[in-house]
């Protein structure tokens, strides 16, 4: 490694990349670790797009023509666990690597080793998903994984061998996120520039932070739930299994009380991003800088204690519904506060509307839908009938696509100038743009039709009164799907040339990041910034 | 041009204008909200839907409509200056205090409303008159025990030749109930996790193995309600509807002595001792094979593999271990094809199911339709045996059971 980077200290005055592989396969560089994060997102999201593809096709029409009901489930199963865990998450981690260090004025993560492992686990992780998805096609390879992403036992019981490679997947994925959340907490407690306290950190940086507490107190329960799974299935204890003193339900609080939380580990950095993007194309500051990092406190904290939402037809006595329902709708208040901040960050400003802030409006009209279909399902009696529907199905994709997946949509545009140093194309863009919310809106919003005319979610087959609304959402979802095309060519296009960006790239932008040079010098930072000039940042935003 | 880039707004107006239309357009059977309940407890359920609805929607336009207003006017093309103190008075200042305390009051608008039916909903009268019926989710057909009348139905899907335009929402043997009686539902399951979910009754609970949960319901209104299990419990989830047939208490007792006087019917006929001859046993095989074993194992024998072999002497068979060894070792697989093993092990697969795989234990089949149902599975589909099977065979594998059970 020092050879590589003494024979390459070409950049500027720090040390260079080292070349070739081990540039990637041994890098501590916040920013290359970033890009890998990225791009293994952006593959997982073609992938577990490519199956939703499958999906919409199959429930094009009713009748069984393309999938067999096993390789059906297996694709929802894993279409879900790889658009989570592969995709959003990965995505989020990528721009908190290349971002987080830059926006506080850091040389690097904290520990820049552990950043490398935290992402080789990850690609271990997305390995293991990807065989417990093929290897029941080969032969002795057991069967489908049948079970949804919620692997809920007795069914899970039932799975062959693929079970286990998913069980040992989640193991892989709880490593890696972890390590991932305490380089992040260590990084942004410990390495800001002099001058930049906690409550002055870019918003950004906040809604991670909130994050890598979640998953830090998440994952290690999730992880005891599918080990005592992987007990029940091959060494014959009960824990799930009411013949021998356990409990199926017992699963279900494990993976809600990580589940539920998730969603927010989906959403925060999302809005953080929006944070950042909607003050720089208002050209004004962000509206309440301290109740958005209270609203978001307070999204994870509450969101902690609301798990059992999703099993309101186990059986839960009447005191413990009517305590995760008002639970669940009290988290409506701060999601209100952010949503609302974001609105007045826009109010009164100047704003201009480039793909990114375009995302960011998007997605406060759509996740405000999500968010309100979300208090629907929040309230019991209607939930015993929209649950485990297809209203349910169209209100989590308006929350996640729009909430956190558009979001990471949004923060690609916004950084794509300073990562490359190439400005993306506008024009194509704002295409991908309207495809993305014609094909979204398309697709989801008819299956609250079909959710509430009684159509139960997760399955193959379906009565022919379904079939009209079925229709509409596959060819939205094929809409959808093509957008990707556009959005992968307007990478690949401003990774390869184009415009060259400036420092600040947009007119509104301002931040420790905008300071750096478009692309940034393989390493950043290595003075802190002056605490004046630090001063002077925050004293321009507030 | 202008009016036409205000983005959002626009396409989501559009997109449910448009989506409102196609509704309007599709069978009249089929709406885009709940259909009618027919309880007192889902009319309930319904209003709140209704109620919650509507306060989401209002919210939403207010939403929609600052985000317009602030597009439209707070643009740097219209000459727009940024208002860079906007935060710094007063509302700045409280917003963070008004708007949770008016977040707030809605949602104690809405969980107060859901809280004042809640209780009705989700305590179950402990009347002692209350009729009860259990409900057992099996993979994939669902079991209805009438414990008072002490009736016992097997409720299975349509397939799609005989169920039309009702394939997946229609199924042999209905649940019938009575109108205007109030009914404890007892949920369970036998294998792993289904929910019984029926919209118009307005309720979905999840049948678990080994625990039971209860609902209840006065249903007021005649009719046929139609739903399906909620809740994915593995390959054939999709097939397995739900139809409640509810009828007034007075058709509903003359149903059940009906239903008695069926079964007392057949366990004389099957404690007869009577010998029948081969046509006779076909052709009720073939009834009790339709009704019982098709669901599966299909009319024409060919099964669904994995979870279904065919019952077809020389089809070819693969499956995972777990689903070829015991058949194997009951002498009915040989070299990757189905063959026709001993008939007290056929006798015996029905009576006492393959534990751990989709075959059940058939055990509440009188002797005389697995005497009937093994007859013909031996010769239909081509399997030409001329074997007989009598009811004399059954009772000795039933009895062998119980011997060694007693031991």
């Amino acid at each position: 490694m020092s050879d590589a980077t003494m024979a390459h200290g070409h950049e500027g005055a720090h040390r260079g990349a080292p070349h070739g592989w081990r540039r990637w396969l041994f890098s501590t560089n916040h920013k290359d670790i970033g890009t890998l994060y990225l791009v293994v997102a952006l593959v997982m999201l073609l992938l577990g797009g490519a199956m939703s593809l499958l999906i919409r096709a199959e429930l094009f029409m009713p009748g069984i023509q393309l999938l067999q009901p096993d390789v059906y489930y297996n694709l929802v199963t894993n279409h879900a666990l790889i658009m989570v865990f592969g995709a959003v998450m990965p995505a989020a981690a990528g721009m908190a690597n290349w971002m987080i260090p830059m926006m506080i004025g850091a040389q690097d993560m904290a520990l820049p080793r552990m950043n490398n492992t935290s992402f080789w686990f990850l690609v271990a992780a997305a390995v293991m998903l990807v065989i417990s998805m093929v290897v029941p096609f080969l032969p002795g390879g057991g069967t489908m994984v049948n079970t949804g992403w919620t692997l809920y036992p007795p069914l899970s019981v039932q799975v062959g061998m693929s079970m286990d490679f998913l069980i040992f997947t989640v193991h892989l994925l709880g490593i890696s996120s972890i390590l991932a959340s305490i380089n992040i907490i260590v990084t942004l407690v410990n390495c800001r520039a002099p001058g930049m306290t906690l409550m002055k950190m870019p918003i950004f940086c906040w809604s991670w932070l909130v994050t890598a507490f979640l998953l830090i107190l998440i994952m290690p329960p999730f992880a005891g739930g599918v080990t005592m799974l992987l007990f029940d299935r091959h060494f014959g204890t009960s824990f799930f299994n009411a013949a021998g003193g356990g409990d199926p339900q017992l699963f279900q609080h494990f993976f809600w009380f990580f589940g539920h939380p998730e969603v927010y580990v989906l959403l925060l950095p999302s809005m953080g991003i929006l944070g950042q993007i909607i003050p720089t194309f208002a050209r004004k500051p962000l509206f309440g800088y301290h109740s958005t990092w209270g609203a978001m406190v307070a999204i994870g904290a509450i969101g902690m204690l609301v798990w059992a939402h999703h099993q309101y037809t186990t059986g839960l006595s009447l005191g413990a519904v009517t305590y995760f329902m008002i639970g669940t709708i009290l988290i409506s208040i701060p999601v209100g506060l952010l949503v609302f901040n974001y609105i007045a960050t826009m109010w009164r400003g100047a704003m201009t509307f480039e793909t990114p802030m375009l995302f960011a409006i998007g997605i406060l009209v759509m996740f405000s839908f999500g968010g309100l279909t979300g208090i629907m399902v929040a309230v019991v009696p209607g939930d015993i009938q929209y649950h485990d529907s297809y209203f349910v199905v169209a209100h989590f994709h308006y929350a996640l696509i729009s909430g956190s997946l558009l979001g990471l949509y949004a923060g690609t545009f916004y950084w794509l100038p300073k990562w490359t140093g190439h400005m993306y194309d506008e024009k194509l863009g704002k295409i991908f743009f309207w495809l993305v919310v014609i094909g979204h809106n398309l697709t989801f919003f008819p299956q609250h039709f079909l959710g509430l005319a009684g159509m139960p979610r997760r399955v193959v087959d379906y009565n022919v009164i379904f079939t009209e609304f079925n229709m509409i959402s596959s060819i939205g979802a094929f809409i959808f799907g093509a957008a990707h095309l556009v959005f992968l060519y307007v990478i690949v296009k401003t990774v390869r040339g184009g415009a060259k960006a400036s420092d600040q790239v947009w007119e509104g932008a301002g931040g420790l990041e905008w300071t750096l040079p478009s692309p940034p010098p393989f390493h950043t930072f290595t003075t802190p910034p002056a605490p004046a000039s630090v001063n002077a940042i925050w004293d321009a935003s507030r | 041009m202008r009016g036409w880039r205000q983005p959002k707004k626009l396409a989501q107006f559009l997109a449910i204008m448009v989506l409102l239309g196609l509704a309007g357009l599709t069978r009249a059977e089929y709406g885009i909200n709940f259909p009618e309940p027919a309880t007192p407890g889902a009319r309930d359920i319904y209003d709140i839907h209704m109620r919650t609805m509507t306060i989401a929607a209002v919210l939403l336009v207010i939403v929609i409509g600052f985000i317009s207003y602030s597009v439209y006017a707070h643009r740097k093309s219209r000459g727009a200056i940024p208002d860079q103190n906007f935060h710094k008075g007063w509302f700045g200042r409280w917003s963070w205090v008004l708007v949770p305390a008016l977040v707030l009051g809605v949602d104690l608008t809405i969980s107060g409303a859901a809280e004042r039916v809640l209780e009705s909903l989700w305590l179950v009268p402990k009347d002692k008159d209350m009729m009860e019926v259990k409900v057992t989710g099996h993979q994939w057909w669902w079991e209805y025990e009438y414990l008072d009348q002490g009736v016992r139905l097997e409720s299975r899907y349509t397939p799609e030749d005989k169920a039309g335009d009702q394939y997946l929402r229609d199924v042999d043997q209905r649940l019938v109930l009575p109108t205007l009686t109030k009914i404890r539902f007892l949920h369970t399951s036998a294998d792993v996790n289904h929910s019984f979910w029926v919209p118009e009754l307005g309720f979905k609970k999840d049948a678990i193995a080994g625990y039971i949960t209860e609902t209840w319901a006065v249903i007021d209104k005649e009719g046929v309600y139609r739903g399906q299990c909620a809740h994915l419990c593995g390959t054939w989830h999709a097939r397995m509807p739900i139809v409640v047939e509810a009828i007034s208490p007075e058709k509903f007792n003359a149903w059940v002595a009906e239903q008695k006087t069926k079964v007392a019917a057949a366990q004389a006929e099957s404690a007869s001792g009577k010998v029948w001859s081969k046509e006779e046993l076909m052709e009720k095989g073939r009834n009790a094979y339709n009704k019982n074993c098709a669901a599966c194992h299909q009319l024409d024998g060919r099964g669904l593999a994995p979870a279904f072999p065919p019952l077809i002497a020389g089809a070819p068979y693969s499956a995972p271990a777990n689903l070829s060894k015991p058949l194997e070792e009951r002498g009915f697989l040989k070299d990757g094809k189905i063959v026709l093993g001993p008939v007290a092990k056929h006798i015996d697969i029905i009576v006492n199911g393959i534990p751990d795989t989709s075959m059940q234990a058939w055990k509440q089949l009188t002797n005389l339709e697995i005497a009937a149902i093994v007859t013909y599975e031996r010769n239909a589909f081509n399997n030409n045996t001329g074997e007989v099977v009598q009811m004399a065979d059954v009772e000795k594998v039933r009895g062998a059971k119980a011997t060694a059970a007693a031991r």
